[in-house]
């Protein structure tokens, strides 16, 4: 066998293991993490039918049953806020526990720990991982409002940026308490029934009929906040208030009682 | 012959690797570590042998920051691994038991995720080939058998380069091949400076791989040594003769506590007694009563799967 042949074959490729331990920068581990989960997230159809899809045919649902109550406005815009609400809960609360549920069954948590990328890191890079994924969603969501009819104002999506933070702040941390202290079985269930009781009664897409009750629930306050936003390019105070106070004790708790394994 | 040059270990290279001191942990009102202690040396093997059970993942736990001890204390390059975790981590390797693997995604895609998280990783294509994950390389992880779960998890541990690596059962459930795959390149990566700690209850593992054995059972150390040293004192004499030996008569020229077998007809073994010059002396002038030439014989060396059973019992737990 000649020597050029011997160093092609197999198990024998080059290989330096001289010990080089350093860490890529904080910021780099974060955004590395982000894009993988986000990746996950969109290759996986589950997540897509739950993330885009689902929120897309509520959208055009809603825009054509006129029976249904949107509250005071224009109705394609008030459609779009509302499913909006929805995709936050979809991705940030539903998809986030789901995974982090398995992951932490998997032993991936764990493992993730103890790389370069530690648990903040990885706390990190899954907020960010959600960030990106409702960009998306902001992105197909507005695409689809345009085609039932929706026109945007000038600000009405800026003005929805504080009400999306808040809301991702909220859900996620919601999403990991559940991932965090619940087995990935029971995770997987509560957070898709949960998906479901919101859509239905929550305040996300229609107003909560619960009344000023329902406004206290980080659903009904994340939906009135984005109606007020998209509908009449308002900031809503109060909801805004309630999903910061949602996104701090869920936060809270989370530090306190989220399980690694 | 290993190949790459290897350049001597960095930073404060007079420490151990790891040093644990009377580590006792107790896990659902269960004692799990129990005083245990142990140091393993910079650039060697260090396998944790123990049956199931007996606090070696734990053990690697407590060293990798993921638990922490009731008691004792640890030092991981000389550093803790709860202080000084952020420092720790990209220096050191991890492969756990369960694999810890993300599993939506491709063997390779996993690997250069980890591989993304460090700033001079290895190559990943050439660790793949060596650890022969090239034929999996696309498939998703959820869906790869346990011995190639078990090799990504390896090369997910050395992606990084560390100068420490921790392995928990590294050859759990893999063939013959990739045994041997995986063996080559931990002695690669010891031959590179790479400090390596491998649990394992498979004793060829620890007898060919290992510098030095740390027996643990019930969450102690039972006993520590290299292969060699654990295995010295030679268990038995065997020889060859006709069959059907009057082995009375022997025995009772023997020190106390020695037995006499016809362990097949014609095989005998002289067990329970220390083997020295002076019985093997005895046995041939018994021999020579007897008219008896033993043939082949000679002192039986303990495996060290002697030593293991010897120490830590012979019934099923």
């Amino acid at each position: 066998m000649s020597a050029s042949a011997a160093a092609k074959a197999p198990g024998r490729a080059p290989l330096d293991l001289s010990p080089a331990g350093t860490a890529a920068p904080w910021g780099r581990r974060v955004r590395h993490q982000a894009a993988f989960e986000a990746r996950i997230a969109l290759r996986n159809g589950e997540q897509l039918l739950l993330t885009l899809v689902l929120p897309v045919l509520v959208l055009v649902g809603v825009t054509r049953v006129a029976s249904l109550d949107l509250g005071e406005g224009e109705r394609p815009a008030l459609a779009v806020a509302g499913v909006l609400a929805l995709a936050v809960v979809s991705t940030a609360f539903t998809g986030q526990a789901i995974a982090t549920g398995f992951d932490r069954r998997n032993g991936v948590l764990r493992l993730l720990a103890t790389s370069p990328l530690g648990r903040s890191g990885l706390l990190a890079g899954k907020v960010l991982a959600v960030l990106a994924l409702v960009l998306v969603q902001v992105l197909v969501l507005g695409a689809a409002g345009a085609l039932v009819g929706w026109r945007p104002a000038a600000g009405a999506l800026l003005a929805a940026v504080p009400a999306l933070l808040l809301g991702v702040a909220a859900f996620t941390a919601l999403g990991l308490l559940l991932a965090g202290t619940v087995r990935a079985e029971g995770t997987l269930a509560v957070a898709n029934f949960a998906w479901v009781l919101l859509l239905a009664g929550g305040g996300l897409v229609l107003p909560s009929p619960l009344g000023a009750a329902g406004g206290l629930l980080p659903s009904g306050a994340l939906g009135d906040a984005l109606r007020a936003a998209v509908g009449a390019r308002e900031l809503a105070l109060g909801p805004l208030l309630v999903l910061a106070a949602w996104a701090v004790a869920a936060s809270l708790a989370v530090a306190r009682w989220f399980r690694w394994e | 012959m290993a190949v790459g040059s290897a350049p001597p270990a960095p930073a404060d290279p007079a420490g151990a690797a790891v040093e644990v001191r009377d580590l006792r942990k107790a896990l659902g009102g269960r004692t799990v570590l129990d005083g245990l202690s142990f140091r393993a040396e910079r650039a060697s093997v260090t396998a944790l042998l123990g049956p199931n059970g007996a606090g070696k993942t734990t053990t690697v736990a407590c060293c990798e920051g993921l638990r922490r001890p009731d008691s004792g204390s640890v030092r991981v390059l000389g550093l803790d691994p709860h202080a000084d975790a952020g420092a720790l981590r990209p220096r050191v390797g991890v492969m756990l038991q369960d694999g810890g693997l993300p599993t939506g995604v491709g063997a390779l895609e996993a690997l250069r995720h980890v591989a993304g998280l460090h700033t001079r990783p290895l190559d990943v294509g050439a660790l793949a080939e060596r650890l022969g994950l090239t034929s999996f390389a696309r498939t998703r992880v959820r869906r790869l058998s346990g011995g190639q779960r078990q090799r990504l998890a390896v090369a997910c541990a050395l992606v990084g380069r560390p100068e420490l690596v921790f392995l928990d059962e590294p050859s759990a459930g893999l063939d013959p091949q990739a045994r041997l795959a995986v063996w080559d390149v931990v002695r690669e990566a010891r031959a590179s400076g790479v400090s390596v700690v491998l649990t394992t209850h498979l004793m060829e593992e620890a007898e060919r791989l290992a510098d030095a054995v740390v027996v643990v059972d019930h969450g102690r150390v039972v006993a520590s040594g290299t292969p060699e040293e654990l295995t010295r004192a030679p268990a038995a004499l065997t020889f060859t003769a006709r069959p059907g030996l009057p082995t009375t008569s022997l025995l009772s020229a023997l020190p106390v506590g020695a037995q006499v077998a016809e362990t097949s007809p014609g095989r005998y073994a002289v067990t329970g007694v220390e083997v020295d010059p002076r019985v093997v002396a005895t046995l041939t002038s018994w021999c020579a009563g007897h008219d008896v030439l033993p043939e082949g014989l000679g002192p039986v060396r303990r495996t060290l799967e002697d030593v293991f059973l010897d120490l830590t019992g012979r019934s099923l737990r």
